[in-house]
């Protein structure tokens, strides 16, 4: 049973979607810096997608060198405030941290990150600027984390970056695509604004990249491209009635969320169809969002979730009920859903199986599928010489991440097929430093 | 249960948690409350000429999120009129007069010193404490740490103190000097009933990395302090040491002072000797309560050690202290960590390799960080028992079966030592080092 009360405006808002790791005031920094241990080649910095040197820019935070902290995370990272507030650091440096070996709560790395990292942002303390023109033009396509952190890389190598994007504003994912507790859209921003006030990076927005003769003008104009174009759509379940106005895909309401806060309409009774992290956020905010009973229905059971654990407590703790087993054949309605019909799986010898005989349907006025996203196979089948593998991810080399074509660089969830900031975030510098490498061999 | 009650030169104490002459002796107020709390007695702050102070006092060392690990002050002696503190002392004594109460006095000349006597004697004070240790501001003037450092003069002005006090004479010492024996044997030629030590040490705390000037800052300009707190607690102890070791000493009742926090602090001067402590940066940090911790915690160590009295074990820790010629050369420990409690932050390995002796490794076992002890290259320096963030998960394990003795004292006699820079009698000729190359390997 969900016990939020359905926001009426933005405070309201708010307050139902308190961020989960809240800014560290500087006595709470200190002391939690204190308690830092500066391990020899330390698990956490292991633990780091983007390898941050977690004790150095603790022990900075410790002597009072915030500004020289922030710039050890950005060093590394150049979306490092988003990925503090972001990255599942429970399963990443903070879950990695040592004193976990003694029951000791580890070291709250993300919030302390945010802290230096925040500090910068806030007080506008300029760490980098622009290389010395080196004439050379980079284009991104997609404004998201890979991109930006491509971006961020190429300029400081001197080189000039067009990030090309089809929405209206830029920063993909991080803006579009993440719960609301985690981060809020002005942090997203201030981050951004930061990079480019340092920077100088050119944002070409609502400019989508959708034809061959774009791309052949691309090609011609720029010395190397890189692709950061995430993935698609929410993807299709074939099901009889799929197509009501009331059946949403998790990313498409995500993406509303967080452009209308409170005005995004959320009835009384949600099922949310889908066992990964994307289900746990978007059956989090619907309760957050005032629906009185959230269901989050998956076929298998619950250890073969692919959602984190902390995720799903998450989204148990906002009131969310879950129902394994599930899988969904049907959607009832007239028009408009008002059920979901499902039939009992059972998992036989490794294999899933549904349980004949065993259909049943349950009531709900909106509908939300968080069954993966489909691929941009269609827009990436434009460009020549572009390998993508059987799962429509962009084929790189694992250190440049250089394409089949080799004009092409590519990153983020466009090759990985999804996964998390921190990770585009490292696979976009590393491309940056492939192009510049092969521009230069 | 103990009876923990002190006689201390003849000064009666119902518990031998005494507060220093300090910032929390200034007032009656203050002392009635500190008796009240616990405290068996107090050393009043210094009375003399009263003097003026400045604003801003005190600087501190933190210790990452520790606050206060050493204390810095310039405050000087009483600033308030003799008159007002002996008609305090007076009333403390009537509201407490089992407890004790000792007058710190600084004054100059020998008559002062003579009426001062009279005065604080008149008032009711159980004790005269001699200020010869404060190391900023009076010894400018020829006062406090000046005298502490003049063995001789400090000798003349306890015989005039002798010639009149009635009341029982502790000589504060200062810990400024090169040999605290000196200043210990002047004050016992010139017939001190008691010695308390140490004051304060000469110190400059830190400076301000924006004004460029040392903390306390007055306005711009700051000066040597004196420097106390657990930080000074070593240098303290063994201070002690040398006076209570001191064949012309030894049999002077000795105050222990300095860094003072804990009962542990408390049993640790009187193993050493003390008959007494004093004790003023743990009040001034967390208030007189304090006192709850260090009584409950003697009395729980007395008890479980089967003490009845603190004489039972005052000293007891002497004959254990010696030279270290002296010690066993034969005597071996090797580190030993136990792996179920080890967390992986391999900070015992690197404070070995680069801090000691190179006798740990990084696991070579596929995703384990528990490092691995080298028996034959460890010294048993402790570093890595110290360095380790988990209780008791690095112990030092006794090597050799007992039966070996040998001192640097008694190798020299049998003229078995080490004599010639190339020697092959040195200690280290065959202990394990690696080549100068090796700490280059990372980067191949």
């Amino acid at each position: 049973m969900v016990e939020y009360v359905k926001p009426t405006n933005d405070k309201e808002f708010q307050e139902n979607f308190a961020v989960k790791k809240p800014l560290m005031n500087p006595t709470e920094a200190y002391f939690e810096s204190s308690r830092c241990l500066f391990c020899y080649d330390a698990p956490c910095i292991q633990a780091c997608p983007t390898g941050i040197d977690i004790p150095l820019f603790i022990k900075q935070i410790n002597t009072k060198n915030t500004t020289g902290a922030a710039k050890t995370i950005f060093d590394s990272n150049w979306i490092g405030n988003a990925c503090g507030k972001i990255c599942p650091t429970g399963v990443l440096c903070e879950g990695a941290c040592v004193y976990n070996h003694q029951d000791v709560p580890p070291i709250q790395i993300g919030r302390l990150q945010n802290f230096a990292t925040s500090h910068a942002i806030e007080n506008g303390i300029k760490l980098y600027a622009p290389g010395k023109a080196n004439g050379k033009k980079i284009a991104m396509i997609g404004s998201g984390p890979a991109s930006i952190s491509c971006a961020c890389e190429l300029r400081v190598m001197g080189y000039d970056v067009d990030i090309y994007e089809a929405k209206e504003r830029p920063t993909g994912l991080t803006l579009h695509g993440i719960a609301a507790y985690k981060i809020s859209n002005e942090e997203v921003i201030d981050e951004l604004e930061y990079l480019q006030e340092q920077l100088g990076l050119n944002f070409i927005c609502n400019k989508p990249i959708e034809t061959k003769e774009q791309i052949s003008e691309l090609e011609n104009d720029y010395d190397a491209i890189f692709l950061g174009v995430g993935i698609g759509p929410t993807a299709s379940l074939n099901l009889p009635g799929e197509d009501f106005e009331n059946v949403v895909g998790a990313v498409e309401f995500i993406e509303e969320l967080r452009l209308n806060h409170h005005q995004t309409k959320v009835p009384q009774k949600v099922i949310v169809i889908g066992g990964g992290n994307t289900a746990m956020d978007a059956a989090s905010q619907s309760a957050r969002l005032g629906a009185k009973q959230v269901i989050l229905a998956y076929r298998r059971d619950k250890d073969a979730m692919g959602a984190y654990g902390f995720e799903y407590k998450l989204a148990i703790s906002a009131g969310v009920d879950s129902l394994f087993n599930a899988q969904p054949i049907g959607i009832v309605g007239n028009g408009k859903a008002s059920a979901v019909k499902f039939v009992k799986t059972e998992n036989l010898n490794g294999k899933l199986s549904n349980i004949e005989g065993s259909e049943f349907e349950v009531e709900a006025d909106l509908i939300i599928k968080a069954t993966g996203q489909s691929k941009q196979g269609a827009f990436l089948s434009l460009i020549d010489g572009l390998e993508l593998d059987s799962r429509k991810r962009i084929v790189v080399k694992p250190d440049s991440f250089q394409c089949t074509n080799p004009k092409y660089f590519a990153g983020g969830d466009a090759v990985n097929g999804g996964a998390e900031v921190v990770n585009a975030a490292y696979d976009g510098k590393q491309a940056a430093l492939g192009i510049h490498q092969w521009l230069n061999s | 249960m103990p009876d923990i009650s002190i006689n201390f030169a003849g000064i009666k104490s119902p518990n031998p948690f005494w507060l220093a002459s300090a910032p929390p002796t200034n007032s009656g107020y203050q002392v009635m409350k500190a008796f009240d709390a616990g405290w068996g007695g107090a050393v009043w702050k210094t009375l003399g000429v009263p003097v003026v102070n400045v604003s801003s006092r005190y600087g501190a060392i933190n210790y990452r999120d520790t606050r206060i690990a050493g204390l810095n002050n310039i405050e000087l002696i009483t600033d308030r009129p003799l008159a007002d503190n002996l008609k305090e002392i007076e009333e403390v004594k009537k509201y407490f007069p089992d407890h004790a109460v000792i007058a710190s006095l600084m004054v100059e000349t020998k008559a002062e010193w003579h009426q001062i006597i009279k005065d604080v004697e008149n008032a009711g004070a159980d004790g005269i404490e001699l200020n010869f240790g404060c190391p900023h501001g009076m010894c400018e003037r020829g006062m406090g740490s000046a005298v502490g450092q003049e063995p001789e003069v400090l000798k003349t002005i306890v015989e005039w103190v002798m010639e009149v006090a009635k009341i029982p004479v502790i000589t504060k010492l200062s810990p400024n000097i090169s040999h605290i024996v000196d200043p210990g044997l002047a004050a016992a030629k010139g017939g001190t009933n008691a010695i308390s030590l140490i004051n304060t040490i000469k110190s400059i705390v830190g400076i301000d990395l924006d004004s460029f000037a040392p903390y306390p800052i007055v306005d711009g300009k700051g000066t040597n302090g004196g420097y106390c707190g657990p930080a000074v607690k070593p240098i303290a102890l063994e201070m002690v040491k040398e006076l209570t070791k001191h064949p012309e000493i030894k049999d002077i009742p000795i105050s222990g002072i300095g860094g003072i926090e804990s009962w542990r602090d408390v049993v640790e001067f009187i193993l050493l000797g003390a008959g007494s402590v004093q004790v003023c940066t743990a009040v001034m940090h967390y208030g007189f309560g304090i006192v709850r911790e260090m009584e409950a915690g003697l009395l729980q160590f007395m008890q479980e050690k089967g003490f009845e009295t603190i004489y039972d074990f005052k000293g007891k820790a002497l004959p254990n202290v010696t030279e270290w010629k002296h010690l066993n050369l034969k005597h071996k420990v090797v580190a030993k960590i136990d792996e179920s409690k080890c967390v992986g932050c391999e900070l015992c390995y690197i404070a070995c390799d680069d801090g000691a002796h190179q006798a740990i490794a990084l696991s070579t076992e596929n995703g384990s960080r528990v490092p691995k002890i080298i028996d034959e290259n460890c010294v048993g320096c402790n570093l890595c028992s110290l360095v380790c963030p988990v209780e008791d998960c690095i112990t030092m394990e006794k090597r050799d079966d007992g039966t070996q003795h040998v001192t640097w004292d008694e190798r020299t006699a049998a003229g078995d030592i080490p004599t010639t820079f190339d020697d092959d009698r040195a200690g280290g000729k065959h202990h394990f080092v690696p080549t100068v190359q090796d700490a280059l390997k990372h980067r191949s």
